[in-house]
């Protein structure tokens, strides 16, 4: 186990170190475009130019540039944010924080709901309610986010006039207006989560170890918390723990629709205007995140299985 | 029998009929099935697979699955009808009155809940009792079902113990409640020989000691003998003969049941004097059963109007003993007691020149150990010693068997031969050719079309996409030095002859053959480019009895014409003995007996062969033999002992000396080799394991298979 975690943490470090210096290379040297005109526009003089190419270290040798860059990244200096005139770690932290909310409620409602209409489907495959909860999970998974959230939109906003049209948060944190962020990402992301747990549930429900349990004649309701749910669960822990990949990328549909001040509307606006150390802190952190929860689903995935944690 | 018919039964099975419901339609696996199991009686059902023997077992237990269903009939235990009771009260019977033990078990335990949890849940569930009391409970049944180290074993989860104690922890699992009847589906069928006679010696004490009725299931006549007292023959769901083990196994009455017994290997046979005779055709899908009697197409006794009229039902044969009663028109007439016709035998084929050299081959695995205790101690790198110095030799057109328990290194030799490995040390010469260390890359065309194989499971090794025609024409194409379309076509056509398929199976896939037919391709293709030498890794070992047989008399007529030299690698002993002409009997990577087949057969024994002859189940009342039950488990190949190979579970360990020192090869005369420390004077004063009644002493009372 402890090998297994130091060879995780060790490929986990490398895969960093690689994406970093792609993207270094991609964004930050003359390779994409000219980094002084994307600062400076498009009509300043060439003098101007390549004196602000030296003022920013532009002439020294690649290597010592990109080591420049990176302990600055480790030491929390992430660079200046040309469109916000700010350090990249001022504006990054609160938007960070925002999207953790949004995505700790989305998980804490998605999770629940497609693990028990998983098993719920699992355990009776066929059944009027399995077919029932698979229609639902393969409906909701394929409207795309976008458009469901003008559909919520549609009904919650502009219809029952339930709920407010944009989460901008502006007068402080309010539950009303996280509402709609967080349906629109739960109602896309559990039919997946749910599909795979029912796949799983149903195998592990046709597995013999599970006729030797109602055999032994144990009471239905040992049979399915003892002996199936635990093998059950292997298969989407990892879908779980990769899910928060998805989040990533769900988050930028999403806080844009709804002007949420959060990681995914940032990176768009980094983007969108050409904000390199803005966008190479924002690159980071979702490699960062991709990288550790794979690693914890690989771990997570070895501790559930006693065959491979003993072997 | 008597004293038994006065008591109650404890199960009554009634004109039982079981279906399953699939896309295609009604499956009447099973019908008319009826049974009368007493307390303390062992029944057992023995039929080939698809028979329906697993629907019954589960039709007992009412666990049917999503699709099956019992369509009339009906299930009495001790009194009440179980096809009216309700979950709950089945429930209550399940595990407590009626237990189950399973085909693998592996698959029946749950690998990630710990062995403890899964044997106390039992007793709790059923009696309420404490964890601790449930606890004590199943350490006792532990105990009884001779675990060594029951604490460790409680405290580990199922893939942490070998296959043999995984098997004895589900029959303590069954056991747990004290059960008043057992049911048992092929229970030893996943393990080794001599832990089969472990179990079996277990299951027989278990029923004595707790007075348990069982019903044993098993394609295996042999194992059936040893356990049970009345047997049931079933035939494509039926029922077509029952009786006393000693009515039926001494005079049975059905076609079906004969045609059994001709197709096992009898320790009195062999390939020249007694050829098994595989029953023709193919047992009939459920739904394409035949007009009257099922067995009528593959009958030697089939007459029109007779046999494909009304439905057959059972009658009882006058003037037997105990209840004997068979399914068959003409039971009455047809004369069973016949020997084998004169000439039928088949003459030795002439041995010739040494194909194959095997000097002081060794062949080690290095294995990384990443376990902490590896890495502090330096010791990362640990090897498998997989092959040991073997030496043997076989000569052009012999038949010789190499026997063991499983990772033993039979395939681990089989790999090096055919260069998929290369050996660590030490020679193959293959026609005077060393071949140890060419990868089969580098042999050349010829090399390899000489040197071909048989696999156990012809599946993996046929490409699913590609016709058989293709498949077999590409082997001939590329070692049998034809070029020519039509050439190739035709000696494809040309093999499919010889292996007894029609021709038109040139265009099929895999998927569209049996077991058995596929078996037949592989041997085909094995024998496409004219080899000197062919290795059948388990050729048979996955097949149906009936099929087994065909498909062993094939190899052996091909062998036979074409003078080939056969290593036979199997762990089934009645086999190799009725097909090979040597034997090499190897335990955890060493050879530790190698002689001829006579010679492996009587004494000088080494305490292993003694202990693998022992295991072997015979299907024939007559023979008698010396029961030796192996302790212990296999050590594991990483770790073997010092001394000799099988000191920590050699019943004749003669001390100190045996766990130290490794033993000498002894020759007993010519080429016979024992590797032990007994001497072999010693050895020689053992009385013989499997005794036959001669020739006078079976005049007396004719035995039906002869
Ligand atoms: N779940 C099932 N669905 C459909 N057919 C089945 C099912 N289980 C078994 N059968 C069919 O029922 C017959 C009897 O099977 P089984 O009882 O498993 O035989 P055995 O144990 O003797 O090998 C076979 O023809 C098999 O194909
Ligand atoms: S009834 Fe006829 S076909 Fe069937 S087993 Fe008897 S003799 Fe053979
Ligand atoms: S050497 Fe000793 S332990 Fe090995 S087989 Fe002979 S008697 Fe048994
Ligand atoms: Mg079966």
């Amino acid at each position: 186990m402890a090998t297994l975690i130091a060879k995780r943490l060790g490929l986990m470090l490398f895969t960093m170190v690689i994406v970093s210096l792609i993207l270094f290379l991609l964004l930050d040297t003359n390779l994409a475009g000219d980094p002084a005109a994307r600062v400076l526009g498009q009509f300043a003089s060439a003098d101007q130019k390549s004196l602000w190419l030296a003022q920013h270290g532009y002439n020294d040798p690649l290597m010592t540039r990109y080591f420049h860059w990176v302990s600055g990244f480790v030491q929390g200096d992430l660079g200046e944010s040309n469109r916000y005139r700010a350090p990249v770690a001022d504006i990054l932290g609160p938007r960070l924080w925002n999207t953790a909310i949004l995505g700790f409620w989305t998980f804490a409602i998605m999770i629940p709901l497609s693990l028990l209409f998983g098993i719920l489907s699992g355990m009776c495959e066929g059944s009027k309610l399995d077919r029932t909860l698979s229609v639902i999970s393969i409906v909701t998974t394929s409207v795309p986010e976008f458009a469901s959230s003008v559909f919520f939109a549609a009904i919650f906003v502009f219809g029952l006039k339930w709920l407010p049209g944009t989460s901008g948060m502006a007068e402080g944190f309010d539950w009303v207006q996280m509402v709609l962020p967080v349906m629109v990402l739960v109602v896309y992301g559990f039919g997946y989560v749910a599909r795979m747990t029912r796949a799983s549930m149903a195998e592990v429900m046709t597995a013999q170890y599970i006729r030797t349990a109602i055999l032994k004649g144990l009471p239905y309701k040992t049979v399915i918390l003892r002996h199936a749910l635990r093998n059950a669960l292997i298969a989407p822990f990892t879908v779980i723990m990769l899910q928060i990949n998805w989040l990533l990328s769900g988050v930028i549909v999403v806080e844009f629709f709804f002007a949420y001040k959060g990681f995914g509307a940032l990176l768009l606006e980094a983007s969108l205007n050409n904000d390199v150390a803005l966008l190479e802190a924002c690159a980071m952190v979702a490699v960062v995140v991709a990288v550790t929860t794979q690693t914890l689903a690989d771990i997570g995935y070895t501790y559930l299985n006693p065959r491979i944690r003993f072997s | 029998m008597n004293t038994k018919n006065s008591q109650a039964p404890i199960l009554e099975c009634k004109d039982l009929c079981i279906s399953y419901y699939t896309r295609a339609g009604e499956i009447p696996a099973v019908v008319d099935f009826s049974l009368t199991l007493f307390p303390g009686e062992t029944v057992g059902i023995v039929g080939e697979s698809g028979c329906g023997k697993s629907t019954v077992a589960m039709a007992i237990m009412q666990y049917m699955g999503a699709n099956g269903g019992i369509k009339s009939g009906s299930i009495t235990f001790k009194g009440q009808n179980m096809t009216h009771m309700s979950e709950e009260e089945l429930r209550q019977i399940r595990g407590s009155e009626i237990a189950m033990i399973y085909q693998e078990p592996f698959a029946s335990l749950n690998p990630s809940v710990k062995i403890s949890t899964q044997l106390i849940e039992v007793p709790m569930a059923h009696e309420g009792i404490s964890a601790k009391e449930a606890w004590q409970r199943a350490l006792q049944v532990l105990k009884d079902v001779k675990l060594p180290d029951p604490e460790r074993v409680m405290n580990a989860y199922p893939h942490q113990i070998s296959g043999g104690q995984q098997q004895r922890v589900v029959i303590a699992m069954g056991l747990l409640s004290n059960p008043s009847l057992l049911l048992l589906d092929e229970p030893t069928t996943a393990l080794d020989v001599t832990v089969e006679a472990g179990i079996v010696k277990l299951i027989a004490d278990i029923s004595k000691k707790y007075g348990t009725s069982q019903i044993y299931i098993s394609h295996n006549l042999g194992l059936i003998l040893e356990t049970c007292d009345r047997v049931f023959v079933m035939y494509s769901g039926e029922v077509v003969e029952e009786g006393s083990i000693d009515s039926l196994f001494s005079r049975p009455r059905h076609p079906y049941t004969h045609g059994l017994f001709a197709c096992i290997p009898l320790p009195t046979a062999d390939k020249n004097a007694a050829p098994l005779r595989p029953i023709r055709g193919q047992l009939p899908l459920p739904h394409e059963r035949p007009q009257g009697c099922y067995y009528g197409p593959r009958c030697d006794h089939f007459i029109a109007a007779t046999c494909d009229g009304e439905h057959i039902m059972m009658a009882p044969v006058e003037g037997s003993a105990a209840n004997h009663r068979v399914r068959c028109a003409r039971w009455r007439e047809i004369e069973h007691d016949r020997v084998i016709p004169e000439g039928i035998g088949e003459q030795p084929v002439a041995v010739g020149e040494y194909i194959l050299e095997v000097d002081k081959l060794q062949k080690y695995y290095e294995v990384r150990d990443n376990s902490l205790k590896a890495l502090l101690s330096g010791k990362r790198i640990r090897h498998i010693k997989a092959n040991e110095e073997l030496n043997f030799r076989a000569r052009k057109g012999e038949t010789v068997a190499i026997v063991g328990e499983s990772g033993c290194g039979k395939s681990t030799f089989a790999k090096v031969l055919m260069g998929l490995e290369t050996s660590t040390n030490g020679e193959i010469r293959h026609n005077g050719v060393e071949i140890s260390e060419i990868a089969v890359r580098d042999r050349s065309n010829k090399q390899v079309s000489s040197l071909q194989m048989i696999f156990q499971n012809p599946f993996d090794t046929l490409n699913p996409s590609h016709t058989i025609g293709s498949q077999i024409s590409r082997v001939i194409s590329k070692f049998g030095g034809k070029t020519e379309k039509g050439k190739i076509r035709e000696k494809v056509m040309n093999l499919l002859d010889i292996v007894k398929l029609p021709r038109d199976f040139y265009y099929r896939k895999p998927r569209q053959l049996s077991g058995g037919q596929k078996q037949r391709i592989g041997i085909a293709r094995a024998f496409a480019g004219k080899p000197s030498m062919v290795i059948a890794d388990e050729p048979v070992s996955a097949l149906d009895v009936s099929v087994a047989a065909a498909v062993t008399e094939l190899l052996m007529d091909i062998q036979r014409e074409q003078k080939t030299t056969l290593l036979f690698i199997s762990h089934d002993l009645s086999v190799v003995r009725y097909l090979s002409d040597r034997i090499v009997v190897m335990y955890l990577g060493q050879i530790l007996e190698r002689g001829s087949t006579e010679e492996i057969f009587s004494p000088p024994y080494h305490p292993y062969t003694e202990a693998l002859l022992s295991a072997i189940p015979i299907a024939d009342p007559k023979v008698t033999k010396r029961e030796i039950v192996l302790e212990g488990n296999l050590p594991s190949v990483m770790n073997p002992p010092k001394g000799c190979p099988f000191c920590t579970r050699c019943p004749r360990h003669i001390g100190a000396i045996c766990d130290n020192e490794v033993p000498p090869v002894q020759q007993v005369n010519g080429r016979h080799f024992i590797k032990c420390h007994i001497s072999l004077d010693e050895l020689a004063q053992v009385e013989e394991v499997i005794h036959v009644p001669s020739k006078a002493e079976r005049q007396q009372t004719v035995h039906p298979t002869q």
